[in-house]
């Protein structure tokens, strides 16, 4: 950590905030506070300098010309490139997940370079949208339990030697490439297409980026009540829909 | 055009029996209103029956995110001083409903008619509207991936070359590019409190300046038109600077810029503010939004918020604490089956209210106001809510579908 708080930068809210990314954002915040873990949020919009002495950063889904738009201002800044060399976390859905990877297709149909920061390559599904609950289990290096969200895009994303698959899935599309896998992480970088939000359903996501950020390997725990409550409902409702 | 009707075909006028039929028959059978079944089978056989029905008509559109039907409705009200008037009062806004409510008012003057975003510039080509009415567009149904964008544009290439007079709001940046294509524009300052969808320049993607009440675009010169009607407070002011009050007996913010668009509507028509304010204020309920119903020996107050702008604009209007509120949520077809947009909006709002929760996705709700830091009960259905809540009044505010299962147990 860079100073006595933790710093939470959530990237890019104008154009990357479409599908309740800001719960992301409030869920690690909220589960840092119930830890008595100092947080600072830092929202930093698309005409401003992405900070790179940033602990954690967060960047959410937006629609197709919006998702351009933050490519070409984060390739331009550099400084979220900057803050992953220096270590930072990264957490990313959706069409930010796409731009953290080394190519997508953009609104208007052409490659559009990502930053590279993580081995993904992304095109355009050419069938119908990915719409609905998925279930899966998460790479079992991150010791996590299983994965529950909602996806809604039109992505395939192809998953390089240099990252892992971050969940393969028992239901639901994920990656769209056919072969189960959902998302992609390396290191401390971080891409899903779960929104939900990600981190409503599954919050030990967010303790797992507390974690590494604080370089700790427990936390004390907090009341899961609803949260318990909510996982159980969804991955029900996701293999009874599959079934 | 008014009052020089041409008579209809004899296969629109078959058309226009048959919809009847099949709007009894829906009825008969149980089915709802009847409206959209019965408008549906009358296109099919009359694909232009829309155009000739409006034909005799001075026809006002209505379309925006939220706020259409009350603005239909609050508009019909005032051209009623002019003349009789038809209207899609029951919120049927897709062509067929149109269609349908456009058949039974064959001795209108006027038609005032709520247009699904979607459709309004369908609808636009096929009943050359008088005047055309667009309030906002906002994020709403976000598995459908209709980007607000792309539906400005629609709305942008689809009016481009209407003849009809647009009365747009200035403060709604979408909304504004979408209606700066046509040609007789009318701008009315009616706010915008959800600012979420309109932090992008709309024409060039720059990053919008918000100071204030204005916008402007750094990057391409795109700003807020100067408005030539304002809502300021509760008074609409008049292009010739007259303050009139708004007086309603419908709650909260949002309602009083849709009278005050209301009001720039009618003068096109030619009936004065004075006459429009005064006939608005008879609008008790729309549709069962905002009704006060008696269930379980309590008032209930029903209110629809069905995306994060609609739910902003409510908690305006509600009785502040310990008034108990009572959330549903559903995420049916009709809603969106995506819940993600929960956490769009800023429940903190609710502090100090008793809060209930209901509806098939209480559990999405729970953790959004767990994590919000509330205090709040799940319950098992309304009748466990109203039981445990404490005296007074409850504002009870839900999504779509959930709304309509709340009508129906509630009895009204
Ligand atoms: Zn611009």
């Amino acid at each position: 950590m860079s100073d006595t708080s933790l710093r939470l930068v959530w990237v890019y809210p104008d154009l990357l905030s479409t599908y309740g990314d800001q719960g992301n954002a409030l869920v690690v915040e909220r589960r840092a506070q119930q830890r008595h873990i100092p947080v600072t949020r830092i929202d930093v919009r698309s005409d401003q300098p992405i900070p790179t002495s940033g602990d954690i950063y967060l960047i959410g889904g937006g629609e197709d010309r919006p998702q351009r738009l933050a490519a070409e201002r984060l390739r331009r800044d550099g400084g979220l490139n900057r803050a992953v060399g220096n270590g930072a976390i990264v957490f990313s859905v959706c069409a930010g997940y796409q731009i953290l990877g080394t190519e997508f297709i953009n609104d208007l149909g052409r490659p559009e370079p990502g930053l590279g920061i993580l081995d993904v390559r992304s095109v355009r599904n050419e069938g119908s949208r990915h719409v609905g609950d998925i279930m899966g289990d998460i790479d079992e290096r991150l010791g996590l339990p299983p994965l529950t969200g909602f996806e809604n895009h039109q992505g395939n994303t192809v998953v390089g030697p240099g990252a892992r698959p971050f969940a393969r899935l028992r239901f639901g599309s994920g990656n769209g490439t056919g072969d189960g896998t959902e998302g992609a992480w390396c290191d401390t970088v971080f891409g899903t297409y779960a929104h939900g939000p990600v981190m409503a359903r599954n919050p030990l996501i967010a303790d797992m980026l507390l974690k590494l950020a604080l370089d700790v390997h427990a936390l004390p725990p907090v009341d899961e009540q609803w949260y318990e409550a909510l996982r159980a409902e969804r991955i029900a409702a996701a293999t009874q829909a599959s079934a | 055009m008014a009052g020089n009707s041409e008579p209809l075909s004899p296969r629109a006028k078959l058309a226009v029996t048959a919809g009847k039929a099949a709007a009894a028959v829906s009825r008969a059978a149980g089915r709802g209103s009847g409206s959209v079944i019965g408008g549906r089978v009358a296109l099919k056989l009359d694909p232009e029956l829309l155009g000739r029905l409006a034909h005799h008509l001075d026809v006002v559109l209505v379309s925006a995110t939220n706020g259409k039907t009350t603005t239909t409705r609050l508009i019909a009200e005032a051209l009623g001083a002019a003349g009789p008037v038809v209207s899609n009062a029951l919120g049927a806004n897709m062509p067929a409903g149109i269609t349908s409510a456009l058949a039974g008012g064959s001795d209108a003057r006027y038609g005032v008619i709520e247009v699904d975003e979607k459709y309004l510039a369908g609808v636009a080509r096929d009943v050359t509207p008088k005047a055309i009415a667009l309030l906002n567009l906002s994020r709403d149904q976000l598995d459908r991936a209709a980007e607000t964008r792309m539906l400005a544009e629609k709305w942008r290439e689809g009016l481009a070359g209407t003849h009809a007079i647009v009365i747009a709001n200035a403060d709604d940046p979408l909304v504004a590019w979408a209606a700066s294509s046509c040609p007789t524009v009318v701008w009315v300052a009616a706010g915008q409190e959800w600012k979420d969808d309109a932090w992008s320049c709309p024409s060039c993607g720059g990053v919008l300046q918000r100071p204030g009440d204005d916008w402007f675009c750094g990057e391409c010169g795109f700003r807020r038109p100067q408005p030539t009607w304002a809502l300021s407070g509760d008074y609409v002011i008049a292009p010739d600077g007259v303050a009139w009050p708004i007086q309603l007996q419908l709650p909260g913010r949002a309602n009083k810029a849709n009278a005050a668009t209301s009001a720039a509507v009618a003068a096109v028509f030619g009936v004065a503010p004075k006459i429009a304010l005064e006939r608005m204020y008879a609008v008790q309920a729309v549709a069962g939004r905002y009704d006060v119903v008696s269930y379980l020996g309590r008032d209930l107050r029903l209110l629809l918020a069905k995306n994060p702008a609609g739910w902003l604009e409510t908690f305006s209007l509600i009785d502040g604490p310990p008034a108990p509120v009572l959330l549903s949520v559903n995420a049916r077809g009709a809603d969106g089956t995506d819940t993600s947009w929960l956490w769009d909006v800023d429940y903190t709002r609710l502090a100090g209210h008793p809060i209930y929760v209901i509806g098939d996705r209480k559990l999405d709700l729970a953790v959004r106001l767990e994590v919000a830091g509330l205090q709040f009960q799940v319950c098992a259905d309304v009748d466990e809510a109203v039981r445990s809540a404490p005296p007074g009044k409850i504002e009870v505010i839900a999504n779509y579908t959930a709304f309509q299962d709340l009508r129906r147990v509630v009895g009204n």
